[in-house]
């Protein structure tokens, strides 16, 4: 590891976050594109937020979508 | 100002990842459904001071973080993992052999995660001490930029990094875990032991 992986493992997370300015994004995006040992590890996190992300959903019970429509149009009309 | 009539038509597309959020806050199904309710009376009620065109579903998980904190957190205060400040960077990749050497195309480090369950993730995210766990969800789970995430919590941004930065090297641990008791991954000593 050089000094640029340094500095592209410490924003990677940032990186991926999307919350780089679009200098330092530049910088780090040609960084990754020449370093492939720096590349498979911002891929392995970017896919490992895929799976998160993918994996953590949950179907909302009809009991519960019935339960808040009916509070809500009571209250609905209640104020008109 | 917003108009009170329109609130349902608005806010109901945001139910399924309140209700994921919620399932993720209280771990039980039961609470996570009064909590939703909740969130969106409370959110009706409130919607006169709510500005059109602003960020509705970052406002609406304001109110159920606010609403989930009151309510539910006090019964069930558990305390903090001191631990988690010990994890390096890129925990989990480490430990699938990452950074040792390249490999071209798919690597068999991201095959692994294919193999997670939801209910692994969903667990390892429940997992989490609860500071940590509500900035994972709001930033991994929902896509929630820093600065949302911020407001929703009430915390400056670099609170905001430094839990996110945390939390996702314990859910790295957490996801380890589950791997080597499946068998997913070897047992093997990260660079750091």
């Amino acid at each position: 590891m050089d000094e640029h992986c340094l500095e592209a493992v410490e924003l990677l997370y940032h990186y991926l976050d999307g919350e780089l300015t679009d200098e330092r994004k530049v910088q780090i995006q040609s960084h990754l594109d020449a370093c492939p040992p720096c590349f498979e590890a911002y891929d392995f996190e970017a896919e490992l937020r895929t799976v998160v992300r993918q994996k953590c959903v949950d179907r909302v019970p009809e009991s519960l979508m019935l339960r808040v429509a009916a509070a809500l149009r009571d209250g609905e009309e209640r104020v008109e | 100002m917003a108009d009170q009539a329109r609130f349902s038509d608005l806010a109901i597309e945001y139910m399924p990842s309140l209700y994921t959020a919620a399932l993720r806050m209280t771990r039980n199904p039961a609470d996570a459904e009064d909590l939703v309710q909740e969130t969106y009376l409370k959110a009706y009620r409130a919607f006169n001071s709510f500005t059109e065109g602003t960020n509705l579903k970052a406002w609406l998980y304001r109110i159920l973080t606010n609403t989930y904190i009151n309510a539910y957190r006090a019964k069930k205060r558990r305390p903090e993992e001191s631990d988690i400040d010990d994890l390096e960077n890129f925990y989990l990749y480490r430990r699938l052999g990452g950074l040792e050497g390249a490999t071209a195309g798919r690597s068999a480090e991201d095959e692994v995660l294919d193999h997670f369950t939801e209910t692994e993730v969903k667990e390892a995210i429940e997992a989490l001490p609860e500071q940590f766990r509500m900035a994972v969800l709001l930033g991994d789970v929902e896509g929630f930029s820093y600065k949302e995430i911020a407001e929703i919590l009430d915390v400056p941004i670099g609170t905001v990094m430094s839990r996110l930065h945390r939390g996702r090297r314990a859910l790295q641990k957490r996801l380890y875990e589950f791997g080597r008791q499946r068998g997913l991954v070897s047992e093997r000593e990260g660079t750091h032991g």
